[in-house]
């Protein structure tokens, strides 16, 4: 996977990401709140950020590892970039994808600055292999809990486009956008994520039969 | 058989957009056949509920992940508070030459060669304007060399002169004034003018010393005779 770019690309800020916009008046209101936000209007900022913080924040959350001080700092640079660049927003994309597309170029670079054994040692904090007690979780007889177990186990990379597709609700083309990989590249590897997923509740003692 | 092995491409494409299926993300057209495709095979409506149960559990993970603190929104706010304050300095600021480029750039070249030709009008008038209050206040004392009404219309004693080419206007002028002389006409043909040496008749002795002594001024004056 490839995160590493030294500056920040002007594709975030400008580049349409070719996806249908969200057909409902959310969608529309979104374009028009940065139309506003362009004009220097700091209470259309407001409520694009209160419909929209949560989720980034979330977003960020998972991708940094679970450190919310730093997703915390993440947003809100996020969101000044909005301020700062929403003349440069072009309509056919869907604010909330763009919003994803800042957010993840943000959340890559600030994981890339930290030092390496501070990573580790954040990751391996956040991650809980249900391989390590499978007799107990299989005991709580909870598949739910365990599949939830097993999605925070997945590597960064398909827990991102797990997230994107199912929490984020993004289609094929908008995941695309936002991960910058080709629109085959993304239903690949959300199958891969998914196997991935199988097997790990294998391990925990779930087998759904698939793959 | 090769029916079998036709289908199995078709349903692997279908199976990967299920994850899509189940989020409401698919087009029109793909989650028709989609729909299609799991009304007629058991087990791909079996592997959908897998996928319906991963999105559930996906959700309700995200949903435990908490909401940002309202330092984010504090430090969002304040940051753009700050610029907001850097932006009104950087307009209290004024750069005229970059207004006037800005200006310019706006208008169209009709527009813009209207203005222009409207500009030089006013410069023309503003120049006339300027001259004529600088020569209504300098009265008498400013007139062209070759101009003056009175003194040709007048009476007294004249001269014909010839400059020196090497005198300026000032020396000229300053000779003028010492000797309380006017021009009265003139440049004639050789460059001479006619001067008034003085506003009542003089003797021929008279005005021959008055003569005299302009001569001396070398400087200004190459030929100096009596006239009538």
């Amino acid at each position: 996977m490839t995160y590493v770019t030294d500056n920040e690309p002007d594709w975030l800020l400008a580049r349409p990401i070719h996806e249908p916009t969200v057909g409902g008046m959310q969608a529309t209101s979104d374009e028009a709140l940065i139309s506003r936000i362009a004009t220097g209007d700091r209470l259309a900022m407001q409520v694009l950020y209160a419909r929209h913080h949560v989720r980034v924040y979330r977003f960020v959350l998972r991708l940094v590892g679970g450190n919310a001080a730093v997703a915390e700092d993440l947003i809100s640079d996020v969101f000044l970039d909005v301020w700062r660049q929403a003349g440069k927003f072009e309509a056919r994309s869907a604010a909330s994808t763009w919003l994803l597309a800042i957010a993840r170029f943000k959340a890559l670079s600030a994981m890339r600055r930290k030092p390496e054994e501070e990573l580790d040692e954040e990751t391996a904090g956040a991650i809980e292999d249900p391989a390590d007690d499978p007799e107990v979780t299989a005991q709580k007889k909870d598949k739910g809990e365990i599949l939830r177990k097993c999605l925070t186990a997945l590597s960064p990379e398909h827990r991102e486009i797990i997230d994107l597709v199912y929490y984020h609700e993004k289609s094929v083309e908008e995941v695309a956008g936002i991960v910058g990989i080709p629109e085959a590249t993304v239903k690949t590897r959300m199958f891969y994520a998914r196997k991935k997923l199988s097997e790990l509740l294998k391990a925990a003692g779930v087998d759904r039969g698939w793959p | 058989m090769i029916a079998s092995r036709d289908k199995a491409p078709e349903r692997e494409d279908i199976e990967a957009l299920l994850p899509w299926h189940a989020a409401g993300t698919l087009s029109r057209r793909d989650a028709d056949r989609v729909e299609q495709a799991l009304a007629q095979d058991a087990e791909l409506a079996r592997r959908f509920e897998l996928v319906r149960e991963e999105m559930a559990e996906t959700i309700h993970l995200n949903e435990t992940l908490g909401a940002p603190s309202t330092r984010a929104a504090q430090r969002l706010f304040d940051a753009i508070d700050a610029e907001d304050a850097s932006k009104q300095r950087r307009t209290l600021s004024f750069d005229l030459t970059a207004w006037v480029v800005g200006f310019m750039s706006q208008l169209s070249p009709r527009t813009l060669a209207w203005a222009s030709a409207a500009a030089v009008v006013a410069l023309v008038l503003q120049a006339g304007l300027l001259a004529g209050l600088f020569v209504s206040q300098r009265g008498a004392t400013y007139q062209t060399a070759s101009y003056g009404e009175a003194a040709t219309t007048a009476t007294g004693a004249f001269a014909l002169v010839r400059f020196n080419p090497s005198a300026t206007a000032a020396t000229i002028t300053t000779f003028l004034d010492t000797h309380k002389a006017l021009i009265a006409d003139g440049p004639r043909a050789g460059g001479v003018y006619r001067i008034r040496v003085a506003a009542e008749n003089l003797s021929k002795d008279e005005l021959a010393r008055r003569i005299g002594g302009m001569a001396e001024d070398k400087n200004v004056v190459a030929f100096i005779v009596p006239a009538n």
